[in-house]
């Protein structure tokens, strides 16, 4: 259909541009929402859910960083599992084994040196793995549907946790997992020099790492090709001599992996943050789906998105200064999300303008990355 | 002999609300639309119920208040599952990013809403709908004290509604025209059918049964609303594809996952069970564990509607 019409550029800007009008509404209502609820706070408000990450300066945008970090794991982890058509839902079970696995290493393992926090790690993404991986062989060789598959492992997963939590690494005293001992913490690689004073550490600069590299498996390799060509068209893989129930399988693992890892990150900080073994979905878990969805499940746009839903989640925090719920943020990003699942309207409306001036001899529109 | 009883009491407690919901959702997926959004949904529809109850219990008749409740849950779950209508049929979005989005929504704003109206994020409200014995039913030997004790006068409307929605689906033209959408619309589109209203009458009444389901699954569960329905919406996700999609299986399949729930939950006030001593743990991961080993035996046998989650162009080849 397009041939015919003339050139039209396969890539542009319109996802962006969809996901910053979607961003756009989402601020707009939230700040019709605080104006409604409490007018003479609304000002000091919306001032502080657009500026309130830089509460602090750069310890405020340090902490951004560390929210986000989990954000993007989970992000990535999804949104591949999406670009192999598999809805992974599995995130809360796969947060938290894995960042059980990662305590248990590093709590209970005496290891010496940097191996003191990256086996820990390792720990977390082979946790991860393991428990999107039933889900993985359930879907492709049973066909049992994905999502119930990982919904169900969610809470296993979870009872699984707190178990182990309260046998193993318990902190009677205080009813959480006990601390991380100090040098199987993850080190700050320079990030406490550039944020003073907050909890940002080397696990921002993982998780940005594990974006690339997801990015250039996914965009740059036959394995990646394989991974895609599966949620594309399942059928057509097969006959084309992929394996793609092998597919299936690693892209779970993979997924839940990156999710698993984002469970480590989390918890192995230094900044106070302990499993409570209470009978709770991790709701970090579930993050990850939002993220990949605004992002068009892109890894670089994936970092982008979750630092700025983190941003907002500080943000949020400050506004109870103002006595405003911190659920703003929440309804802001779900109306952001939303309006972006519009994207495809705003797309194809940009598309058939473009059909319409190309042939007239103007040139379509800007070439340039895909967002 | 008792606690046999209590176990029964207890399993329509946790079954009900999930053969509600999974029913909203038949509805929804046959007519080809996929909606994630029934933890939302059931959040949205519970919490504007519980909060007429927490407002207005005192003020009149517990029936009265009782079915207020009802009609406002069912409402606002409608009005909620309206938005996901537009976004995955007017405009063809992506089913499962509006669901998501209104799961989050859903939540987010009825603790945002909570804390403006009242301070607090929880909502409580007196349980004053238990019936301890209905007159004549309750006082049969054996099945009296199994269903028509201690029970809740929306364990029945549970069951009108399964039967009901079973007649419904199967043996009318509405039906008829329904379930051919989630099949092939382009088809049904041809023979006159209109694809685009079938498919918001399977939604909406999915919004219905979801803020129906909410509410009843909050009325027994809790006294301090607190905006969260403990992922049954989920569930309900899950009965309805371990159902296969038929609703005399979905209330099996309900009936399954709340007995294992029960089990779970019960287990150390049953001589027997208490006595094996298998952990704690163990029991709790009970009725997921049971639920993937019965996915695994019957999923391949039954793939669902096949246009369910596909949005329906009307000029697509």
């Amino acid at each position: 259909m397009k041939r015919l019409h003339g050139p039209v550029p396969r890539r542009n800007y319109t996802g962006l541009l969809a996901s910053l009008v979607a961003i756009v509404i989402g601020l707009l209502l939230g700040f019709l929402v605080l104006a409604l609820c409490n007018p003479p706070q609304a000002a000091n408000g919306i001032k502080t859910l657009m500026l309130g990450g830089f509460t602090g300066g750069m310890k405020g945008l340090g902490n951004v960083l560390y929210y986000a970090t989990p954000i993007i794991m989970t992000g990535l982890g999804v949104g591949l599992a999406f670009q192999t058509s598999l809805f992974n839902i599995g995130g809360p079970g796969q947060f938290i084994v894995g960042a059980v696995c990662s305590l248990f290493v590093a709590i209970r393992f005496n290891l010496p040196g940097p191996l003191g926090w990256i086996v820990p790690l390792l720990a977390g993404m082979l946790g991860g793995a393991l428990w999107a991986l039933l889900p993985g062989l359930l879907r492709a060789h049973l066909g049992v549907n994905i999502v119930i598959a990982t919904i169900m492992m969610n809470y296993i997963g979870m009872y699984l946790a707190n178990h182990i939590v309260k046998q193993a690494i318990y902190d009677p005293l205080k009813g959480q997992s006990q601390v991380v001992p100090a040098g199987h913490t993850l080190p700050y690689a320079g990030m406490d020099k550039l944020f003073p004073g907050s909890m940002a550490n080397i696990g921002f600069l993982i998780a940005v790492v594990m974006a690339v590299i997801v990015y250039i498996v996914l965009n740059k390799t036959t394995f990646g090709f394989e991974l895609k060509a599966c949620g594309k068209n399942r059928d057509a893989s097969r006959y084309a001599g992929i394996n793609e129930k092998r597919n299936i399988v690693l892209s779970m693992m993979i997924s839940g992996a990156l999710i698993g890892l984002g469970g480590a990150l989390m918890y192995l900080s230094s900044a106070g943050k302990y499993i409570k073994p209470v009978d709770v979905l991790a709701a970090e878990g579930f993050n990850g789906i939002p993220v990949a969805l605004l992002a068009s499940n892109h890894p670089v746009g994936i970092i982008f998105t979750a630092v700025f839903i983190a941003y907002m989640q500080v943000s949020g925090f400050y506004m109870q200064t103002y006595r405003f719920s911190p659920e703003i943020v929440n309804i802001i990003i779900s109306v952001i999300i939303y309006f972006s699942a519009f994207a495809l309207v705003i797309r194809n409306a940009v598309r058939s303008f473009q059909l319409r001036s190309a042939p007239q001899g103007k040139p379509a529109a800007k070439g340039g990355k895909k967002v | 002999m008792s606690s046999f009883y209590f176990l029964c009491q207890q399993t329509m407690i946790f079954f009900v609300p999930l053969m509600i919901v999974a029913l909203g959702e038949l509805f929804s997926e046959r007519s080809g639309v996929l909606n994630i959004a029934l933890e939302g949904i059931m959040v949205f529809g519970g919490f504007w119920g519980i909060l007429f109850v927490s407002k207005f219990q005192a003020s009149m008749p517990v029936w009265l208040c009782l079915a207020a409740a009802i009609v406002i849950s069912m409402a606002m779950g409608m009005l909620l599952s309206l938005l996901h209508a537009f976004a995955s049929i007017n405009l063809k979005a992506d089913q499962t990013i509006s669901s998501t989005a209104l799961n989050t929504f859903s939540t987010a704003f009825c603790i945002f809403f909570a804390r403006v109206v009242q301070e607090v994020e929880q909502v409580s409200f007196k349980n004053t709908f238990r019936i301890d014995k209905i007159p004549l039913l309750g006082d049969i030997p054996v099945i009296g004290p199994m269903l028509f004790q201690n029970a809740y006068i929306t364990t029945y409307l549970g069951v009108a509604i399964l039967l009901v929605s079973s007649y419904v689906l199967y043996k009318t033209r509405f039906g008829l025209r329904l379930r051919s959408c989630g099949e092939n619309p382009q088809a049904a589109d041809s023979v006159g059918i209109d694809v685009y209203r079938m498919r918001y009458t399977g939604v909406l009444l999915s919004g219905a049964l979801g803020g129906l389901g909410g509410l009843v699954y909050i009325i027994p569960s809790t006294t301090m609303f607190n905006s969260t329905v403990a992922g049954y919406g989920f569930l309900a996700l899950t009965v309805l594809v371990f159902g296969q999609w038929k609703p005399s299986r979905i209330f099996f399949a309900a009936l399954f996952f709340g007995l294992t729930k029960t089990i779970a939950a019960a287990y150390s006030g049953i001589p027997f069970l208490l006595g094996l001593g298998i952990p704690d743990t163990i029991y709790k991961m009970l009725p997921y564990i049971a639920t993937l080993l019965v996915l695994t035996i019957t999923s391949s046998r039954s793939p669902g509607p096949a246009a369910a989650g596909v949005p329906y162009d009307k000029g697509a080849r």
